[in-house]
């Protein structure tokens, strides 16, 4: 009597929590198992389906603001089109292989979303406005793993320099044996460049 | 009368008609195809391909723009950034190890010296061009004069 009362005056949740914390007395622990199991397996193979499906090019180019601008440019490059006929897509540079700095990075992209609902660039001169502060974002992240994404494709190890030119050799000799990353030298490899006055003046006119 | 006039005629007429044309025939440049009607399948030239990395190629000319001994496919120069310079300026030529840009290239058209590359100077390949080894579509003798001559 008095327990009825009680879950009557917690509500609904309340009454919910309630029936997680009890036993059940109704199923038996192997039905529990079994069913857990599989609804775990769905659970997960669905969260992984959909996670999949918005880690592709053709999902990222649904927005036009990829399509229009970075898309077009990317066309352009020796990662889309090349004599072997490798290539790579959006997410195989911007989305982590593994799975826990995924999971970070697609977090992170609900703030894109966020964007994309503002409308911060939705036209191509709001876009060049923010070329340079989208870069720098890339480019930041790049450092900070040093270049993960390029070096699952690119390795250092992995490097002939006998079938590099000769100033190939030189800079990444250097660069192996310096602090340098593949980004603080391979910019505007796939996209057009921002302005980039500010970035090394002496290799641009304007101010 | 009426003869004559009718001889005339068509010579004039002849003269118009297949003149003319016999002169088109002789004059006619060949085409890129070649001497081939519109029908056929022409022959295309095979892709050229970029000379290899190499050492700076000597000057042939005095006041000759140097040529640029590598390729630089995907190289961008354009109002935001020019991808030459992120070698050749002067802030980076010694770490690049490459060849700095004159100082001829910062002055504008009345002399006056500027703090960076004039934007009559900026735009590379205007001068300087990469290579490739192919055979030259016309024959050349020139030579070298004497003093600029390498042994």
């Amino acid at each position: 009597m008095s327990t009825q009362n009680e879950s009557n005056r917690k509500g609904w949740l309340g009454r919910f929590w309630e029936s997680l914390k009890k036993p059940t007395a109704k199923y038996s622990l192997g039905t529990l198992l079994v069913a857990g199991f599989i609804f775990g397996i769905l659970f997960w193979g669905g969260f992984n389906t959909a996670m999949e499906m918005t880690n592709n090019e053709a999902f990222c180019i649904s927005c036009h603001e990829m399509r229009d601008n970075v898309y077009q440019e990317y066309k352009d490059t020796v990662h889309y089109s090349n004599r072997t006929g490798v290539r790579a897509t959006c997410p195989d540079c911007h989305v982590p292989k593994e799975w826990v700095y995924k999971m970070v990075r697609k977090i992170q992209a609900s703030n894109e979303l966020y964007h994309k609902a503002l409308g911060t660039i939705d036209t191509p001169e709001k876009f060049e406005a923010k070329r340079l502060e989208l870069a720098r974002h890339v480019w930041d992240a790049m450092k900070k793993t040093d270049s993960r994404e390029c070096r699952n494709c690119h390795d250092f190890e992995s490097m002939d320099y006998t079938e590099q030119g000769r100033r190939a050799v030189k800079q990444h000799e250097k660069g192996l044996n310096g602090d340098k990353t593949c980004i603080d030298c391979h910019k505007g490899i796939a996209h057009s460049l921002p302005a980039m006055y500010e970035e090394d003046p002496s290799a641009a006119v304007g101010e | 009368m009426t003869k004559s006039l009718i001889i005339g005629i068509s010579l004039i007429v002849w003269a118009l008609v297949f003149v003319p044309q016999v002169m088109a025939q002789e004059e006619h440049p060949a085409s890129l195809r070649g001497h081939k009607s519109i029908e056929d399948e022409s022959s295309v030239p095979s892709m050229k391909k970029w000379a290899k990395d190499g050492e700076p190629i000597e000057r042939d000319y005095v006041q000759q723009p140097p040529l640029i001994p590598h390729s630089i496919k995907g190289y961008k120069i354009n109002v935001k950034f020019n991808k030459c310079l992120t070698c050749h300026s002067w802030a980076n030529y010694k770490e690049a190890g490459a060849t700095k840009v004159s100082q001829t290239h910062f002055s504008d058209r009345e002399e006056n010296v500027l703090a960076n590359i004039a934007p009559r100077r900026y735009f590379c390949t205007q001068c300087h061009v990469p290579q490739a080894n192919v055979k030259p579509l016309v024959e050349n003798t020139f030579e070298p004069v004497k003093a600029i001559q390498h042994k």
